[in-house]
């Protein structure tokens, strides 16, 4: 009977999501209060239902409730409580019911702290997130059921994809959908900006900080996705540059490109229209993420068993949604030009790059990873667009970013001064320079190394140099506010990841090789020594598991044990052994018996040596670390009330007239 | 107009997802559309399955069409292909060349003596080698191959009743009113 | 029928799924390691024709066993690059490179991204001249609470 419940749960969540939308945008629109009141109470109770659903879900996992086909298809008997959790989003169905309570999770933080807000602002953000939740909730209950039964019951279910029995998997789509989802608000803000008119301009500094927390949040997913790959899939790498990657890398990049948007219009008044255009597509993005994933259209190792039914019920929502906050801006986006003048050398102008920059990226990447489709569609014939296109054009459109990143913070808003920038270009080309010339004798001439090097370099002490000043020339307690201090953080972080990938991919190392137990071979200073095979017992496994020891300069460093995993179902997965550190990874993984079912025999190994790739996944936690400093920022925190916040619009108006 | 330029752009998006919806309903994405169509088949020298001592090449198929059915016995879709070929083979009007991909002739034997064997001639690539040459990437696949050698149609998947009707009837009725 | 066929194309490709995930892993006797240096980065290039997507090196399919065996084999006999990737495309169409090619189909994905780098460098360059007419310098201080 509880299934059937979670269903009836969802269905009500439906109906509040649909009082949640209409009411209060009719309220609005009429000025009418009762209906816009309707706004919070639907939002909670929306979320109460579809939490309910969340954890009879998560509840039937945890029973064994084959009667469940959802339950059957991705969990069994043996599979450990943790990954019975994990698997309520570990396929389709249910991972549509985590973003709908991920959205709920969102939609209850904005009710809760949007208090303070003009009502008529707050009741159009909290509708447009309630439009938002009708798209999801009908899409689950009409197309993707999760509660839906299989009779007779099963003694025994299937298998969670042993790909996703893995930690690092397990939070990997909570946080990415967190970032997703997240992207909501802002374009809910936008949205609700563009309803009221221009009036309500002070509604950028109301959602920066959900903008910063929902980016950090994807950054997060990301860094998850990636180290998981990494770790997980034994092939070394860390991005593939798959579909479905993409498809949450272009709200990332439009994501970084509306945080730099958003400080400019809060700041300065500039740039409106784009910012709302940057809101409206950092969401479209995600949606148009799930489309991609959920829709069969792309070939991607990660996708989703597809169904056309599915697809042309999202291609529906994301016209709807997209198309109608598009059409939106076309008849209501700010034309006059607002905000304060600047001059060619600003803190602006850096930033407009900066901007055009994410903005091409994330057009280049949206159409590298359509084009097979774009083929397709004018009888190009079969085409594939992979690694090589965008390991070409990603860094060629990120190189301005990187050069202009040093300067941002050291140019003044409005009106930049040469001097000072002469003087940090001397300093950061020297250090750069010097640091480079050190990476030639120690990396034997490596081009791409050096080039690392020398980056990564000019972001950190560009950074460092901001950094110095403000501590040389500011009294204690005022240096670093939260928001400059996210964003030194963050712009760290890029230094570092610049630092992690060039150095990773240029001086990596990758032998197959086979080995016969007693047997070494050398990387480097490194000694791996096998030492056969055993079989290893997990709770729904059977793992042949290498032991392989790595020595140097005579002493014993580590014992690594990968593994090759047969699960319940006949599944094969490698399991492979990283011994991580901060200079470098070892990593090995096992192939097969180089004579078939010979175990005691030689074994087909593969060994990486991979100098600082944790510098890659560090700098990315670095960029989140900043997001969510930046969004701690007091001046973000709606303490005096809507009368101040009205004050503040009202200075706007005068700026913008003065203008 | 400039402010209507998003969304153009995303329309033309959404016409473009419209067509990869359509698309996928009618074709298997996983088929690569082959090079060879059209072009003589490549030259092969293969064992016969049942008789390892004798080899079969393209200049002994000559003058007659033939139908170059790719199968193997670990191939799970063979299985539902196998009893359409079973039944429509013998009224297809060109002959059918059983062509053993990548399989150990024992499992092959065993396996066409279970399910039966609708193929005049078989041959066996076990090494997989020419069928690189052929562009094979899985099994099932069949070529149509005509008098002259030339590839004149190519299936990648299991050869279905509809397939049949539709795709390979019509294309070897062409080829045969060419050159009859 | 179709839906028929649609389910074993499904169970066809779980089943792929569940292999997939088994690296390819088999160690060759490389003439020496620039040798095995190239191999790694040529079938890094090349995509598994019968993967959800896949290069070679990293796919465990059958074929994708035996295109890395083959494309060993041309290597020894001192083939090139090129050589070895007309060979395949011969044979498995330009499916196969991840790099397409360049030519007058492959335009709009080589040069989309200059367009429309150009077209937003323009919308940019007039944004900025707009802006420059005023005086920046003379404002008074901003309202927003801070001093950077």
């Amino acid at each position: 009977m509880t299934p059937e419940l979670g269903q009836l749960a969802l269905i009500l969540a439906l109906l509040l999501a649909l009082a949640q939308s209409i009411l209060p945008l009719i309220g609005a629109w009429r000025g009418n209060r009762a209906l816009m009141a309707v706004a919070r109470p639907a939002a909670a109770g929306q979320a109460v239902f579809v939490a309910m659903a969340f954890g009879i879900l998560a509840w039937a996992f945890l029973r064994f409730d084959f009667s469940v086909q959802y339950v059957a298809d991705n969990s069994n008997l043996a599979l450990p409580w943790y990954y019975r959790i994990a698997a309520v989003w570990g396929a389709h169905e249910g991972s549509l019911l985590l973003w709908i309570l991920i959205l709920n999770v969102w939609t209850v933080a904005l009710v809760a702290f949007s208090q303070k807000l003009p009502e008529v602002f707050a009741s159009r953000v909290i509708a447009v997130m309630g439009l938002i939740a009708v798209g999801f909730l009908a899409f689950i209950i009409f197309t993707s059921n999760p509660f839906g039964r299989l009779l007779p019951m099963p003694g025994d279910g299937a298998d969670l994809n042993p790909v996703l029995q893995d930690p690092g998997m397990t939070f990997h789509p909570p946080m990415l959908y967190m970032g997703y989802v997240g992207f909501s608000v802002a374009f809910a803000f936008s949205i609700a900006a563009l309803l009221g008119g221009e009036l309500e301009q002070a509604w950028v500094r109301w959602a920066r900080p959900w903008t910063n927390i929902a980016w950090a949040f994807l950054t997060c997913g990301i860094v998850a996705g990636s180290w998981w790959a990494y770790a997980e899939l034994g092939w070394g790498g860390w991005w593939f540059w798959d579909p479905v990657e993409n498809a949450s890398f272009m709200p990332w990049l439009v994501g970084a490109a509306l945080i730099h948007a958003q400080a400019v219009t809060e700041k300065r008044g500039s740039l409106r229209a784009w910012t709302i255009l940057l809101s409206i597509f950092a969401f479209s993005l995600s949606l148009l993420g799930t489309f991609l994933v959920r829709s069969g259209v792309l070939t991607s190792v990660h996708a989703f068993a597809s169904d056309p039914r599915r697809g042309i019920f999202i291609l529906a929502f994301l016209t709807i949604v997209v198309g109608g906050s598009l059409l939106l801006y076309a008849l209501r986006a700010p034309r006059v030009l607002g905000g304060k003048p600047f001059k060619v050398v600003s803190r602006e102008t850096v930033l407009l790059i900066g901007n055009l920059m994410f903005a091409v990226a994330a057009a280049m990447v949206l159409l590298g990873t359509l084009f097979p489709l774009i083929g397709d569609a004018l009888n190009l014939g079969r085409i594939s667009v992979g690694p090589p296109y965008f390991g070409f054009l990603f860094p060629l459109l990120m190189a301005p970013v990187v050069l202009l990143l040093p300067f941002g913070p050291f140019l003044r808003w409005g009106k930049g001064e040469a001097p000072v920038l002469k003087s940090l270009l001397l300093r950061v080309v020297i250090a750069a320079l010097a640091c480079a010339i050190v990476a030639a004798f120690l990396v034997d001439g490596n081009l791409k190394a050096i080039v690392g090097v020398a980056a990564a370099v000019w972001i950190t002490v560009g950074v460092l140099l901001y950094a110095y000043k403000r501590w040389r020339e500011m009294p204690r307690g005022r240096r670093y506010p939260a928001e400059m201090a996210g964003m030194l953080l963050a712009h760290l972080g890029v230094g570092v990841f610049v630092a992690g990938v060039l150095l990773s991919e240029s001086l990596s190392v990758t032998r197959d090789v086979r080995m016969a137990p007693g047997e070494s071979q050398h990387i480097g200073s490194y000694e791996f020594r096998f030492d056969g095979v055993h079989r290893a017992n997990g709770p729904n496994w059977k793992a042949d598991q290498g032991v392989v020891t790595v020595i140097r300069d005579g002493r014993e460093l580590t014992v690594m044990h990968p593994q090759k995993r047969t699960y319940l179902r006949g599944q094969v997965q490698t399991e492979s052994a990283v011994d991580a550190g901060v200079t470098r990874d070892l990593y090995v993984a096992l192939g097969e018996p180089m004579d078939a079912g010979n175990v005691e025999g030689a074994w087909a190994l593969r060994l990486y040596y991979k100098p600082f790739v944790r510098w890659i996944w560090a700098g990315g936690l670095l960029m989140m670390l900043g997001g969510l400093v930046c969004a701690a920022d007091k001046r973000f925190r709606l303490k005096r009330g809507a009368g101040a916040e009205a004050g503040a619009i009202a200075s706007l108006r005068v700026q913008e007239n003065h203008a | 107009m400039n402010r209507l330029l998003p969304f153009i752009g995303f329309m033309l998006l959404v016409g473009l997802f419209g067509f990869g919806i359509w698309w996928n309903t009618r074709h298997d994405p996983n088929a690569i559309p082959t090079p060879l169509l059209n072009k003589p088949a490549p030259a092969f020298n293969l064992p016969k399955l049942y008789e390892p001592a004798q080899t079969v090449s393209k200049a002994d198929l000559l003058g007659k069409p033939y139908l170059l059915n790719v199968f193997a016995s670990w191939c799970i879709e063979c299985g539902v292909e196998h009893p359409v070929l079973t039944a429509e083979g013998p009224s297809l009007g060109v002959a059918l060349v059983g062509y053993n991909y990548k399989d150990a002739p024992a499992d092959a034997k065993n396996w066409l003596a279970r399910h039966g064997n609708p193929y005049g001639l078989l041959i066996a690539d076990e090494p997989g080698q020419t069928a690189i040459d052929f562009g094979v990437y899985g099994a099932p696949e069949s070529f149509l191959i005509d008098a002259k050698g030339v590839i004149r149609y190519k299936h990648i998947g299991p050869l279905t009743p509809d397939v049949v009707a539709k795709e390979l009837k019509p294309a070897i009725a062409a080829m045969l009113k060419e050159a009859p | 029928m179709t839906r028929q066929l649609f389910r074993m194309l499904l169970a066809a490709s779980l089943l792929l799924g569940g292999f997939a995930h088994a690296q390819a892993i088999e160690p060759m006797p490389f003439k020496d390691h620039a040798q095995e240096l190239r191999f790694q980065h040529l079938t890094h290039q090349l995509r598994c024709p019968m993967c959800q997507n896949e290069t070679l090196a990293d796919s465990n399919a059958p074929i994708a066993r035996d295109l890395r065996n083959q494309i060993f084999r041309m290597m020894q006999q001192g083939r090139s690059d090129e050589e070895i990737k007309q060979y395949l495309v011969a044979r498995y169409s330009e499916f196969v490179l991840y790099d397409p090619p360049l030519k007058p189909g492959t335009w709009l994905l080589w040069f989309g991204p200059l367009l429309i780098l150009c077209g937003g460098t323009g919308v940019v360059l007039a944004a900025i001249r707009r802006r420059n007419r005023g005086d920046g310098a003379a404002e008074a201080p901003t309202d927003n609470g801070d001093d950077w």
